[in-house]
């Protein structure tokens, strides 16, 4: 990054006075083509969306000036705020799950993913990245429907008594839509640490093991620090899967029963195009916008490299 | 440091397997990765034994069904237009990928290497796109796309999608050719080459492999894209695969095995592909994370 930097600073009065303002005319003409799509179907949208995000407007007929009303609505009216705090509670099972499961078998496993059984294993546990999301949601409703696989192995060792459709029960449909979430994750996360873990230096672990380090000592000291910027990379991913989830609520539970597994993409889509609600909508999108935003970046920030 | 780290441990096989370091050995750590291996897999297995059961019933989890009713594949294909789907996904697929490779390749080689005076801000502002949630501009992109007259044609999805796409591609890119050395270019310089040229026969062969990945990566979104088919058009024969998978499930999300079958096969073009190139998918995968 530095090295590039300064290969820049040194390139540029080289080529852009030779060129003279044809020189900056060339670079433009590059750069055009990708800014005029992203800012036509990107930045103008976003802009649109806060104009909306003023308005009391059907989509069809004439809108009305609301001035910050449906940010006020958003962030007071308790079935979006519940819609918000879903998103939130997804993060732990998106997230958490994922990374203590992935930095577990990273430590376990260490360098062993070698080979034909790394192979294997890598390509099976990358699937769930390359199947559309909404089949990992068909998948999941049948597994978890009441005669589905996973009640099937709750009887099989004893635990008939708590089997139930987990998609429509009111207090295990958001845990169940995590589930899938962290299904979809897990393998990205695991294959991103195992990856992560076989640079640390070996040598580490041997001195620390030759100190009587114990394993946890090994873990604390050498593998989370060794992993920072791997775990940095998975939370980041897996926070805004979770925060922006869409497909696999949809085709699971359509963010029932009542609103329990409505999150804030799946509510943004109903009132604009269901309950002609444009203007809530557009005020609860770009609340959304800057809340991925606001979690990110501390994440980037905490887990940087330190140099 | 991290180099040597490698080639450490490439260079002592020992540690691959086993001895005193990795605290549960091989067999340990295999049963964990099988174990990890059997709950990836399951939602398919389960899937691909209801798909066999006779259609219109509903069948236990996991059961080998007494008498497999392959036929229901065929149900699903015809019923579900398969054919039309794939055609829909493939033309798709073709129009967005090279486009959005093409154009984000140009501005993160102009961003990186002609770095025009306030590209860097022009940088900045794709960079503030990469976390960008779909469901934010979704509903002006269905205003926009439909003043466009767009609605309902699969222009709706390939020219959003190429917008969408740009803040990872330039990203991307410009990781790439930040990291060539300079000399290239100022030998093409040299010979007289336009920047174009400098491009289209220094810059972009070298680059090959990051624009294989970026192509894989953007591949895969497309066709697994689900939000702006099903906001955007209406006749699901236009929409992509994933797409039309949701109207799917509201036709036969009671017929189970049928439902199975239809997941099965609309799932099955992106995974043979990944396991044909696979190296290439968990490359592309694993570093797009890392960039993304």
């Amino acid at each position: 990054m530095t090295d590039a930097t300064a290969d820049r600073s040194q390139k540029a009065p080289r080529v852009s006075p030779k060129g003279g303002s044809r020189g900056a005319l060339v670079g433009w003409a590059f750069i055009a083509p990708g800014l005029i799509f992203y800012g036509v179907f990107v930045l103008v949208p976003i802009c649109i969306s806060v104009y909306y995000s003023l308005l009391r407007w059907d989509g069809i007929g004439k809108s009305t000036w609301k001035g910050l009303s449906n940010y006020i609505e958003v962030l007071s009216d308790s079935e979006l705020l519940q819609v918000l705090g879903n998103a939130f509670q997804l993060v732990v099972y998106f997230t958490v799950i994922p990374v203590a499961i992935g930095l577990g078998v990273a430590s376990a496993i260490r360098n062993h993913l070698s080979g034909k059984f790394g192979t294997v294993a890598r390509t099976v546990l990358f699937i769930p990245q390359v199947i559309p999301l909404v089949a990992a949601g068909i998948a999941w409703s049948w597994m978890l429907a009441s005669n589905g696989v996973v009640n099937q192995f709750f009887n099989l060792i004893g635990l008939g008594g708590i089997t139930r459709g987990w998609l429509g029960d009111f207090d295990f449909a958001l845990p169940a839509v995590g589930v899938i979430g962290a299904w979809v994750l897990l393998g990205l996360c695991t294959m991103l640490l195992v990856t992560g873990i076989a640079r640390i230096d070996p040598s580490l672990y041997e001195a620390a093991e030759l100190d009587g380090a114990s394993a946890w000592d090994e873990f604390r000291w050498i593998t989370l620090p060794g992993l920072r910027q791997e775990i940095g990379v998975c939370v980041t991913v897996t926070v805004i899967a979770a925060l922006a989830s869409f497909d696999i609520v949809y085709i699971a539970t359509g963010g029932g029963p009542g609103v329990n597994t409505t999150v804030p993409g799946l509510e943004i889509y109903r009132l604009a195009f269901a309950h002609r609600q444009v203007g809530l909508a557009s005020a609860l999108a770009v609340v959304l916008m800057v809340l991925v935003i606001l979690v990110v970046i501390p994440i980037q920030w905490l887990t940087r490299e330190r140099k | 440091m991290t180099d040597t780290a490698i080639r450490q441990s490439a260079a002592r096989p020992g540690l691959l397997t086993g001895g005193s370091l990795p605290p549960l050995g091989t067999i340990g750590a295999r049963t964990i990765i099988i174990a990890l291996m059997i709950v990836t897999l399951m939602p398919f297995v389960t899937m691909f034994s209801a798909a066999l059961a006779p259609s219109g019933t509903y069948p236990p989890g996991l059961q080998w069904p007494a008498n497999p009713q392959w036929q229901n594949f065929v149900d699903a294909f015809n019923s579900a237009h398969m054919d039309r789907l794939l055609l829909s996904s493939t033309i798709i697929a073709a129009c967005v990928v090279p486009v959005s490779v093409l154009i984000g390749t140009m501005a993160g080689f102009g961003v990186a290497k002609l770095a025009p005076r306030g590209s860097k801000y022009i940088y900045l502002l794709f960079v503030l796109g990469l976390t960008l949630p779909f469901e934010g501009i979704i509903t002006p992109l269905y205003y926009e796309v439909r003043a466009m007259g767009f609605l309902n044609t699969k222009f709706a999805i390939i020219l959003p999608l190429i917008g969408l796409y740009m803040p990872f591609s330039v990203y991307w890119m410009r990781a790439h050719f930040v990291n060539v050395p300079d000399e290239m270019s100022e030998a093409a310089e040299i010979d007289g080459a336009s920047a174009w040229q400098q491009f289209w026969l220094v810059q972009v062969p070298i680059a090959r492999p990051a624009i294989l990945s970026l192509a894989i990566l953007q591949f895969l979104w497309t066709w697994n894209q689900f939000l702006l088919p099903i906001v955007l058009v209406e006749v699901p024969l236009e929409r992509t695969m994933a797409g039309a998978l949701g109207a799917f499930q509201g036709q036969w999300g009671t017929n189970i095995p049928l439902l199975c079958a239809g997941s099965l096969i609309i799932l099955a073009p992106t995974v043979l592909l990944f396991i044909i190139f696979q190296k290439q998918f968990v490359a592309a995968l694993l570093q797009g994370a890392v960039k993304g």
